[in-house]
């Protein structure tokens, strides 16, 4: 229980990560990226992303080299099967 | 600009470390919903796999204001948000309530076509993944024929599912569209055209569920992607009247030749009691529909 600036107590949740625990404890296979596979690792350019755009936990990054953050992915294996250049496999 | 996966917005709504399965659709779905939305909008969800990803009391692991509501109410609770809003003039915030099948087709259905026959202002979205997934995956009324359910366990579902989005339709809607979670760009580009446009629109997505159609987590979008091949799923949008087949059924319609349905229901472990009468039964129905569509479409 809060109490907001107008004095009205309320119940309402805040947004945090990790909202059910460190998820990558869920994970029994792992992905693991090869930037030299990987496209805009290769052309050091914006381009494909698509592990990003697939990925449901948002937990893989738009940045160059692609960064996947361990500490929250499930291991779906859902950007596996996406990468259109074979760079991301499940150990 | 089209809308691409390079770039769309980075920005995200769906935090990581949230409570659904992994590989999770609907998660995906609505990453791809709320990015369209940039935030600005109040969400109003019933009881159903949503509210699990919402996450438990003090913490949730959505960046939006979220109501719970009860399960037969979320287009009540809707016009109620709508209202609100307007009475108070906040008019750059969109309403958006969203239920799984089972709170749409079956629940939840008297108080959608009540709000949608007042046009209350908001965006319905209706995330399918064809069962009470939440509850221990009990046939709904959008479970396909053949399928095994918990409450279905031997012999298959043995009714068809509801068209949901061509009842919505018959409500004289502006904007009626169908999407999958595995098509995130194409559902993007519709939940941001409904945003654009007044009165109650009505998005039907279909969600693919791991666990409860018995398939392996990493085959969510290949799942998705096979529906609409196979014709069981077709994206389309119906813009005041207008019918259009949109993104991977617009060019399957082209190209003419959609897969089989066995290569689609041989996937998963929910159709493996199917009988040989019920896939051509299934692929009757499929072949059917594919037709009207074909004949409505106006884009080809």
């Amino acid at each position: 229980m809060r109490t907001r600036d107008c004095k009205h107590i309320c119940d309402e949740s805040s947004p945090a990560i990790g909202e059910a625990g460190k998820t990558g404890e869920w994970r029994s296979l792992t992905p693991v990226i090869h930037h030299n596979k990987c496209i805009p690792a290769k052309q050091k350019k914006q381009s494909c992303f698509l592990c990003w755009l697939y990925c449901p936990d948002a937990i893989i990054k738009k940045t160059i080299p692609i960064q996947i953050n361990l500490e929250y992915c499930k291991g779906c294996g859902i950007c596996v099967q996406v990468c259109p250049a074979k760079a991301i496999t499940m150990a | 600009m089209k809308v691409n996966a390079v770039n769309l917005t980075e920005t995200e709504y769906v935090l990581p470390g949230n409570r659904t399965c992994p590989g999770c659709a609907l998660t995906l779905a609505y990453r791809h919903i709320l990015k369209a939305l940039d935030g600005q909008v109040i969400v109003t969800v019933p009881a159903s796999c949503l509210t699990v990803l919402h996450g438990m009391y003090p913490i949730t692991s959505v960046n939006v204001p979220c109501v719970n509501t009860p399960f037969a109410s979320t287009g009540a609770s809707a016009t109620g948000l709508v209202a609100g809003l307007r009475a108070t003039g906040r008019k750059e915030i969109t309403v958006l309530a969203m239920a799984g099948d089972g709170g749409t087709h079956d629940i939840g259905i008297q108080s959608l076509s009540g709000a949608a026959e007042r046009q209350e202002d908001f965006i319905y979205i209706c995330y399918d993944n064809e069962g009470y997934m939440n509850t221990g995956n009990q046939r709904s009324g959008s479970t396909p024929l053949g399928a095994i359910t918990g409450t279905t366990p031997i012999l298959g579902k043995r009714q068809n599912p509801k068209d949901i989005a061509a009842i919505m339709e018959a409500h004289c809607l502006p904007y009626i569209a169908t999407s999958n979670s595995s098509y995130p760009l194409d559902l993007y580009e519709k939940v941001r055209k409904a945003k654009e446009i007044k009165g109650t629109r009505f998005i039907h997505v279909f969600a693919p569920c791991a666990p409860g159609w018995q398939f392996p987590y990493s085959d969510t979008i290949k799942i998705g992607q096979l529906a609409v091949e196979t014709g069981l799923v077709v994206l389309y949008e119906v813009e005041n009247g207008i019918f259009r087949l949109t993104s991977a059924s617009e060019s399957l319609a082209r190209k003419g030749n959609l897969k089989p349905v066995r290569e689609y229901l041989a996937k998963q472990g929910r159709f493996k009691n199917i009988a040989e009468e019920q896939i051509s039964q299934l692929q009757d129905w499929v072949n059917t529909r594919w037709e009207c569509y074909i004949d409505r479409a106006t884009n080809f």
